[in-house]
């Protein structure tokens, strides 16, 4: 009952001008409202927050005159501790954020995997190249490696649709390769990005 | 020896505000002012 006069004593001298009243309103309930605001929000950054401006709402409202709750100062104050409490979820329900800790960032999951421009432009260097190092092969070399690389055909389907022995398939093949190779020295071209 | 395994609880020392937070609101108090003229109503912030 003393602590409530004493409240009211307080407001009623702070709303006079004494700054110190409200130092001591402060410190007298601060631990009480911190720890509500903490049971619900979990989160002592936020709690932070809501904590200051329920104290901004409590400094303007007495400034201003407009309290009348005398002998109740802190269920007024954990009042409206709650509706900022009740505030902050709503704001986050609206708008939903995952913040990642110290321990486990989103980002580094969730990553941007288009290309920046720089590699992308190697990248079609790159591709730009090697289709015209395969336009220099023989035509029979050619085939059997568009049909293996990019029609993903086995050499038994490329020997039967080009009608020659898995061999001579597997052996246009490498010398495909040998040939593209000897081209890439000659030219000193560059495939990597 | 006995082990604990219980989670630290946060402190009831830990749960309270920062200094800097309480420096705030008194200096925001103290900045604040606000004045009534007739129906009209003012407030001035002074840092």
């Amino acid at each position: 009952m003393e602590q409530t006069l004493q409240d009211s004593v307080l407001v009623a001298d702070y709303i006079k001008g004494d700054e110190k009243a409200l130092e001591l309103l402060i410190n007298r309930h601060s631990h009480r409202i911190y720890s509500f605001i903490f049971s619900k929000v979990y989160d002592k950054d936020i709690t932070e927050d809501i904590f200051q401006d329920t104290f901004i709402k409590v400094i303007n409202t007495l400034k201003r005159g407009n309290y009348n709750e005398e002998g109740k100062f802190l269920p007024w104050v954990m009042r409206i501790a709650h509706n900022l409490v009740i505030d902050h979820f709503r704001k986050n329900a609206r708008m939903p954020k995952f913040e990642g800790s110290d321990d486990f960032n989103i980002f580094s999951i969730l990553g941007d995997q288009a290309l920046n421009i720089e590699k992308q432009i190697i990248k079609d260097q790159v591709e730009t190249d090697v289709k015209n190092l395969i336009d220099g092969l023989p035509d029979d070399q050619r085939e059997v490696l568009i049909m293996r690389m990019y029609k993903d055909m086995s050499f038994k389907e490329i020997a039967k649709h080009t009608d020659v022995s898995i061999n001579t398939a597997l052996g246009r093949m490498r010398y495909a390769i040998i040939n593209l190779r000897k081209m890439v020295e000659k030219n000193q071209i560059v495939l990597t990005n | 020896m006995e082990q604990i395994y219980t989670n630290e609880k946060l402190s009831a020392e830990s749960l309270k505000p920062k200094k800097s937070t309480i420096e705030f609101l008194l200096s925001y108090s103290k900045a604040l002012s606000v004045i009534k003229y007739k129906k009209l109503e003012f407030e001035t912030l002074l840092n």
